[in-house]
């Protein structure tokens, strides 16, 4: 196990240091020059120019400025935002429960809805059952969310009313921020219907960003069950006269469960990418959205900052992800 | 469930309304995050509209509803006679915001006017550089670090300044954002505890509102000033709910969710007007697009053939087509709500075979041009390629071609600025401080030339009118010679003025005493809610 | 010389028949799945439009009607029979610019999907023939482009080299590549053992005969069906950049631009929301019941399960 974790390290370092030389040189291959961008249509004296430039760091050498920032980044410093001027980790520790909290509920829907359809397509196989979970599966798939997105809201905020357009709780409840976490805050509060509101402004936008990790899911589910089921001991088990539900229950499901672990990780890496959109849609004060007006307000070092941040959360999940697999299935230990 | 969640959001949107028996809360639906909270670094109106404004006052505040200064934290001043020396005598008792992390123990003094003004022209001040990044936008851009000479403290309530020139519009500029006034006191004590950033995080001031919290991208919290030294504000709570999507905020705005919001969506327009619950203010903003002849150039060089091409731009169209009719059309170089303006101008009339004529008169034949088009939306031009379009349409009907050039953005703003630039350029502006000068003399001065002069236009009348004016204190004499210069821009056309956009805000109907400030700020010092 | 010519006649012979064989089997395969028929139909009829869509529709995609802005479908009330699908915010034609549109949104498939996929075939038949350094340096090149969202990276990508959809295409034929480049590496790992790899290197042909002409032809089927999801993922992500700004500009009717164009009448007009993303929709899914149905036929290891 340890020895797979330090093989797994050796091929990360590398990449790590590989992705910050591409977030690092990004904006230094940006034509026009950042810095006059600042100004608009005043025109900035060179002086200023000069200045502004200094405090980036861009009127040094490449080499040593990246060496810095990567020194820098090592210690915990990704630089300030040239727009707010903050602490770029700051602002990324502010926002990312938001985008936690929001994939995490719908990591949840997507886990809790593909699993059992994905099961029932595959006991049911070749029915209609199966042909429309199936149907809706790849539906699904096929989704341009940020279209869907858009329809939920028609639908649901426009029309019925039921849900609200954007934001994380009804403006009415405030109360301090613990855990960044609306719903557990929330609870912690104290403070009647804050809980409700809180779903119900989640609801919409985990649903939409539940849409393609359920399709991936159930459909990964029912081909896994199908190879399981074809096999000897689960026929074994069958012959014997086992109830269907202790043969799927117990032998079927736990083996299938395998590679459907993987599928689910690696739809981690999908969500970060659907946060993009999903967030931009509602509103959602979370890394998505941060970094997408970050590209329009055209704030570098967030962008250099974000890019980074998020490479080493899918490279850190996706670990953890070949651990586990390497924990349940002894064979790829070696 | 999904009624239990409804009937609960119903709920929750009745209670805001319902909550205001007791407590009155007024919700703004803003349109981004703020910067930060110290004023001084930023130039954006979203950072000012949720820190200079409610929390902050400076020594001269602009009238509501003008873009003229009035008295503030200063309660009188007096300029020497030759214009660089400032006194201001101010006001007393004005005592700074107690809040969760501060509890002032003196009022407001000397001090803390140097200190808000003194540490962004000094670079040696403790304060210059008290964030990483730090930069004084705006008072650099008003050029004070070379033009104060120095801040001085005659007694606790009076600050002397002195400039090393006249300068006009600088009472102007002292009543803008970023010079608002911080408190010393509460500076010194978080230098002592070591956090000194927390003064762009935490801010502290004299304004009708205290700040509360703010969640990132999400929610501003303020609550009334109970100390406020003005009237006190009728609201109790001010809250900034972001929402950065014109839809959304309209959405919002329909359901209750919100009391005024910034920035609608054009195609929302007509339908806000026409909703009973809704009232929708609209005024001229401060700003002007206009397309830059570069009058050093044959043949723009002669105004015939600069007025001749005007009379062929059809502005209406533009105005229709680029902004849903949510603009006017321009005639002189600065926006109607601007003191100075020149309502005796008469702008060139649109008239295809007079512009014909002048051309042919001029001697002008076959011509061919260059229209440049910024690749960037704008406030005073939402969408210039469009524009641009429209302009080599009217321009093929009187025998011009035009072929329509764009770069990328940091490019069009560089190259447009070049003295030998072929062709006319679409560019606009912004007015910053509300003072003519900071249109006229900015953009149309001779020293502005290769420049902010997209016109590469030096004329020696117009010229000498807005530097006299500059110079002047005296507020009917300024005003007198920049009417003047708005009659020399006419005839000399350097431009063609396209438009000035309209800021439009709707708001819910018992929504009372909002007034629109022809400089683009939000402020609801003085709103209130009916019941 | 004799010898040579009846070594080589019947090899061509047989690989005639083979291939005759293997596409009985391979259309078998695939006609038995009813989804990917019809998913078949649909991309024909797509291609159709497409070719023929100065000839079929009834208004030119850039008109701009001005007295018949914002007018609903033909089924609505207020629609009519001059605007099928109802008309936009400034006037011009729905059913007109998603017919172009689908000019747009395959082309953009095509494109990417050719691009990333030579470009994945070459630099994967590099690294898994040559392995070594060159192979190590490779993959973690491949490793740190998968290391960030594909979408954020084609973001980032486009707004560095200018907003416009040949930007955007290469940005996401970029974030497509390593897919293919894993894919090829590992087929021609395992088939450079095999023995009639070693044959042919022993008959003396050289590494580029080898990779192309010996090695490549038999690791076709996973990069048929992985181009397949690719040709799906470029059309969404494509449209997902238009949508935020960064693909197509206007007034180009690309779904994902035409899309984004219409969010602000989300809640006034439901139609100029709802037919743009129904085509995206349409399309990819047509795509993705194809790209089912050819996993069946061509994956020997997923087929029948």
């Amino acid at each position: 196990m340890f020895g797979l974790l330090l093989r797994r390290l050796a091929v990360l370092i590398p990449t790590f240091l590989g992705v910050s030389i591409i977030a690092f040189s990004f904006i230094r291959l940006l034509p026009g020059d950042p810095v006059m961008l600042l100004s608009g249509e005043r025109v900035m004296s060179p002086e200023r120019h000069a200045q502004i430039s200094a405090q980036l760091g861009m009127d040094r050498p490449m080499v040593i400025q990246y060496f810095d920032y990567l020194g820098g980044v090592l210690t915990g410093d990704f630089g300030s935002s040239i727009v707010s001027k903050k602490p770029i980790l700051d602002q990324f520790w502010a926002l990312f429960p938001a985008t936690v909290e929001l994939s995490i509920c719908a990591m949840i829907i997507a886990v809790a809805l593909g699993i059992p359809a994905g099961v029932i397509a595959a006991m049911k196989r070749g029915s209609i059952f199966d042909q429309g979970l199936m149907g809706i599966a790849l539906v699904g798939y096929s989704m341009p969310i940020f279209w869907w997105g858009l329809l939920l809201i028609i639908l649901f905020s426009g029309t019925l009313q039921w849900f609200p357009v954007s934001g994380r709780i009804s403006l009415m409840f405030y109360f301090p921020q613990v855990t960044g976490f609306m719903l557990i805050d929330s609870l912690l509060s104290g403070q009647k219907g804050a809980f409700s509101s809180a779903i119900s402004h989640l609801a919409l936008p985990s649903i939409v960003l539940a849409t393609i990790p359920l399709a991936v899911i159930a459909r990964q589910t029912r081909s896994a069950m199908l190879e399981v089921l074809s096999e000897d001991y689960v026929r074994t088990a069958r012959a014997k006269g086992l109830s269907p539900f202790r043969v799927v229950g117990v032998h079927a499901l736990r083996n299938a469960m395998i590679p459907v672990i993987t599928t689910i990780g690696l739809q981690i890496g999908v969500m970060l990418a659907g946060a993009i959109l999903t967030e931009t849609i509602f509103s959602w004060p979370g890394i998505g959205k941060w970094m997408v007006d970050s590209v329009f307000r055209r704030d570098y070092p967030v962008i250099q900052g974000g890019l980074l941040l998020i490479a080493a959360i899918i490279m850190t999940v996706n670990l953890i992800v070949d651990l586990m697999y390497g924990l349940i299935n002894p064979r790829i230990r070696h | 469930m999904k009624y239990k969640l409804a009937l609960a959001t119903a709920l929750l949107s009745a209670t805001i309304f319902a909550g205001a028996a007791n407590a009155k809360t007024f919700v703004y639906c803003s349109e981004g995050s703020p910067e930060g909270f110290d004023p001084g670094m930023y130039t954006a109106g979203t950072t000012f509209d949720a820190s200079a404004h409610p929390i902050y006052n400076r020594l001269l505040e602009f009238k509501p509803g003008t873009t003229q200064p009035e008295a503030g934290l200063a309660e009188s001043w007096d300029i020497s006679s030759d214009g660089t020396v400032y006194t201001f005598k101010l006001r007393p008792n004005v005592k700074f915001q107690t809040t969760e992390f501060f509890t002032p123990t003196r009022a407001l003094n000397a001090d803390d006017v140097i200190f808000s003004i003194g540490r962004q022209i000094d670079e040696k001040n403790a304060w210059n550089k008290y964030i990483n990044g730090a930069s004084w936008e705006y008072a650099d851009g008003m050029g004070f670090p070379k033009l104060i000479k120095s801040i001085e403290k005659v007694d606790d309530l009076t600050v002397k300044m002195t400039l090393n020139r006249p300068e006009a519009p600088f009472l102007a500029n002292l009543a803008m954002p970023f010079a608002s006034i911080l408190s010393k006191e509460y500076a010194d004590s978080l230098d002592k505890d070591g956090k000194k950033e927390q003064l762009n995080q935490n801010p502290v001031g004299t304004g009708p509102f205290t700040f509360v919290a703010y969640q990132q991208d999400a929610i501003i919290r303020f609550k009334k000033n109970a100390d406020y030294w003005g009237t006190a504000p009728k609201i109790d709570d001010l809250v900034f709910a972001i929402t950065s999507d014109a839809a959304v905020r309209y959405q919002k705005l329909k359901a209750g969710e919100c009391h005024l919001m910034p920035f609608p969506n054009a195609a929302d327009v007509q339908s806000m007007k026409s909703d009973p619950n809704l009232q929708v203010l609209e005024q001229e903003g401060l700003n002007i697009a206009y397309l830059a002849y570069n009058t050093t150039q044959a043949p723009f060089d002669k105004p015939e053939v600069r007025i001749a091409l005007n009379k062929a731009i059809n502005k209406n169209a533009i105005v229709d087509a680029v902004f849903q009719g949510m603009a006017t059309p321009a005639t002189n170089p600065i926006p109607p709500t601007m003191w100075s303006y020149n309502n005796s101008v008469k702008d060139d009339t649109y008239d295809l075979e007079a512009a014909k004529k002048m051309l042919a008169d001029a001697g002008v034949k076959d011509l061919s041009m260059k229209v440049w088009a910024m690749p960037v939306s704008r406030p005073y031009m939402l969408n210039a390629r469009r524009a641009a379009e429209i302009i080599q349409d009217d321009f093929a009907k009187i025998g011009v071609k035009v072929e329509i050039i764009s770069y990328e953005w940091a490019e069009y703003l560089q190259r447009s600025k070049a003295k030998d630039r072929d062709g006319a350029a679409m560019l606009g502006w912004t007015g910053d401080n509300g003072d003519p000068d900071n249109f006229l003399d900015t953009l149309l001065g001779c020293d502005a030339v290769g420049g902010n002069n997209r016109a590469q236009w030096c004329n020696k009348e117009f010229d000498e009118l807005v530097k006299k004016a500059k110079v002047t204190s005296d507020m009917a004499e300024r005003t007198k010679l920049y009417e003047q210069a708005q009659v020399v821009f006419k005839k000399e056309a350097p431009w063609a003025t396209l438009d000035h956009s309209l800021a439009i805000v709707p708001m819910a109907k018992g929504v009372t005493g909002f007034t629109q400030s022809p400089l683009g700020d939000f402020t609801f010092e003085t709103v209130d809610i009916a019941e | 010389m004799a010898d040579a010519i009846t070594a080589k006649t019947p090899e061509i012979v047989t690989t005639g028949q083979m291939r005759r064989q293997m596409l009985k089997e391979f259309w078998f395969y695939f006609s038995e799945n009813r989804g990917a028929v019809i998913g078949l139909f649909v991309f024909i009829a797509l291609v159709v439009v497409a070719v023929l869509a100065p000839v079929i529709a009834p208004h030119s995609p850039f008109e701009q009607y001005r007295d018949a802005v914002l007018r609903p479908p033909v089924w609505a009330e207020g629609g009519s029979w001059s605007f099928l699908l109802g008309t936009d915010p400034v006037g011009r034609d729905i059913l007109s610019r998603l017919i172009y549109g689908a000019q747009y949104s395959l082309f953009i498939g095509l494109f990417v999907t050719t691009l990333s996929l030579l470009g994945g075939i070459l630099v994967g038949l590099i690294a898994g023939y040559y392995r070594g350094w060159i192979d190590t340096v490779i993959m973690r090149l491949m490793d740190i482009i998968l290391a960030f969202p594909s979408l954020l990276l084609a973001l980032v990508l486009v707004a560095i080299l200018g907003p416009s959809l040949t930007n955007g295409m290469i940005a996401i034929a970029l974030t497509l590549q390593p897919h293919f480049v894993r894919l090829t590496r590992a087929a021609v790992m395992e088939e450079k053992t095999k023995d009639y790899v070693t044959a042919a290197r022993i008959a003396g042909a050289g590494p580029i005969r080898l990779m192309f002409r010996t090695i490549l032809p038999n690791c076709t089927g996973p990069l048929i069906v992985q181009a397949t999801l690719s040709f799906s993922n470029a059309i969404l992500d494509a449209a997902a950049l238009g949508f935020l700004g960064m693909g197509a500009q206007p007034p180009a009717p690309e779904w994902g631009t035409m899309l984004a164009e219409a969010r602000e009448f989300i809640l006034r007009a439901w139609w100029v929301v709802t037919f743009p993303g129904l085509a995206i929709l349409i399309t990819v899914l047509a795509i993705n019941l194809m790209g089912d149905g050819l996993r069946d036929a061509l994956d020997p290891k997923l087929k029948r399960s």
